[in-house]
């Protein structure tokens, strides 16, 4: 009943649609609900052992492998780009075990499972985003044992976070946390929002895109409705800042995204570009270029549409 | 029709059949108030909802005890949840992961189910509330996660009193049941989270 055959006709043996069993997928589902009904809390779930090492974005397989259908166009990233190991390696599996159609266009895609970055492009109402998580505990480096972290979130006791926070202004002048930067969902749970940069946080602040997140080594999913209040803990007289840049993106000249600093030779040499990869293709293709665009176009480092 | 005998057939396709319906229930818990379509793949037994024997069949199995009102229980619709799910049909309605209710039916209280506990708040049960319609009532006002501003809804057939058990049960939060109401092939979602704002 449960062995899936229509992908192809030849003889080998079927896995069932998308990978799982049905009762798994059940089992996940049920997790989704109560996570959706609960944001921001950690729901326990049966994770299952998956054709790649745990740490490898297990969780947010399993999470997509329990809601994507025939109707779905997926898009993955890793670290902001469609193109990198994680990425390709995921969008094949479900090319190979859900017959997914796969994007790499933002705008287009109905589920987008991710690694470490929200897009650039804003989300919309009935997008679906799967997040990668490999650590769902914001506690976890305070307070090792998970009796007394559940403890915490059941009484919303999180006086240890803020004076986390608390030191590192004390010592440094500002919190030093640039990713997985905690959050507080619906008012009541304090979350961790996956080691994305702090610079995407405010794009989860109500967010019309639902946002589901996965933990496979972990065995936790949770998640955040559309137009829920995820707000990034600071304080009155150290407001939450994301990350800035003093140049904007070499090769697209986009001034308001996020940049990865990447180093070009061995004279100290450097260049900053848009961790998303499609939005700087888009940007290209409209006709905007960055400072080092020509540079980059007559080494073949990027297709250059003039 | 059925006959005390004849158990009707579940899903025909079970993989898509389920996802489609998952999808539906996802939607409709993630955005409280906005009534989704689980679709009429089953010809559901007696006493159910077409959507609640859907949300059933997709998510209920061995590992999660349905409380059904007694005369469901021991008729054709308990039947059908024993042979197509596999769950366990229990009689103390806290024990259980899933539940009917007749909207109109003035026991059992909302209460009476499981809230979960604060260290696992994920183990509530999941009310299915079998409903007269799910427009024409009384107009109720919702907000909270999942909600826009605020959304107005209207079913129709709820016992007296529904909606302040339902202010009760927000109250919990983060413990509380979560609810769908349902009627013909559609559901809307009213967990926890949603708040109550202009009842009555």
């Amino acid at each position: 009943m449960t062995v899936h055959q229509s992908i192809s006709d030849d003889a080998k043996p079927a896995y069932n649609y998308a990978y799982l069993d049905e009762q798994t997928k059940r089992m996940i589902r049920r997790a989704l609900l109560k996570a959706v009904a609960v944001p921001g809390y950690q729901v326990p779930f049966g994770s299952r052992e998956m054709p790649l090492a745990r740490g490898w974005g297990t969780g947010g397989i399993q999470v997509t492998a329990a809601i994507i259908g025939p109707d779905d166009t997926l898009k993955v990233i890793d670290q902001g780009a469609d193109d990198t190991t994680n990425a390709v390696s995921i969008r094949r599996f479900f090319e190979r075990t859900a017959d997914a159609r796969t994007t790499e266009a933002t705008d287009e895609a109905t589920i987008i499972q991710t690694r470490h970055r929200i897009p650039e492009a804003p989300l919309k109402s009935g997008q679906i985003m799967v997040y990668q998580v490999p650590q769902p505990e914001p506690l976890r480096k305070l307070e090792p044992h998970e009796a007394e972290t559940r403890k915490m979130h059941a009484w919303a006791e999180y006086g240890l976070m803020q004076v986390k926070l608390y030191e590192n202004i004390a010592r440094f002048g500002e919190v030093t946390t640039t990713y997985d930067y905690p959050v507080m969902v619906n008012g009541r749970y304090v979350m961790a929002p996956s080691p994305i940069p702090k610079f995407d946080n405010p794009k989860m602040q109500m967010s019309p895109a639902l946002q589901l997140f996965g933990a496979g080594r972990e065995k936790r999913i949770y998640a955040v409705p559309p137009h829920t209040s995820v707000r990034s803990l600071d304080f009155e007289d150290h407001p939450f800042r994301i990350q800035s840049w003093e140049q904007p993106c070499a090769l697209c000249g986009a001034a308001d995204s996020y940049l990865d600093e990447v180093v070009i030779d061995d004279q100290g040499g450097r260049m900053f570009v848009c961790s998303d990869s499609h939005h700087c293709e888009t940007r290209r293709a409209e006709g905007h270029r960055g400072a080092m665009l020509a540079d980059a176009s007559a080494l073949h480092l990027v297709e250059d549409k003039p | 029709m059925q006959d005390g005998n004849q158990i009707h057939a579940g899903f025909s396709d079970p993989v898509f059949q389920s996802q489609g319906a998952f999808r539906a229930l996802l939607a409709a818990l993630s955005e409280p108030g906005l009534a989704r379509d689980l679709g009429d793949a089953i010809e559901a037994p007696t006493g159910l909802e077409p959507a609640t024997a859907v949300a059933l069949l997709t998510l209920a199995d061995y590992e999660t005890p349905i409380w059904l009102p007694v005369a469901l229980r021991d008729g054709p619709a308990g039947a059908w949840l024993r042979f197509h799910c596999g769950a366990a049909l229990v009689e103390e309605p806290s024990r259980a992961a899933f539940a009917v209710i007749d909207g109109a039916a003035s026991e059992p209280k909302l209460a009476s189910f499981n809230a979960g506990d604060d260290q696992f708040p994920d183990r509530s049960t999941t009310v299915l509330v079998q409903c007269g319609g799910l427009e024409g009532g009384e107009a109720v006002t919702l907000e909270g996660p999942g909600i826009a501003g605020h959304r107005t809804i209207a079913p129709a057939g709820l016992r007296p009193g529904f909606w302040a058990e339902v202010e009760g049960n927000a109250t919990l939060y983060p413990l509380g049941i979560d609810l769908l109401l349902v009627h013909g092939t559609q559901a809307l979602g009213l967990p926890r989270s949603t708040q109550i704002v202009g009842a009555r």
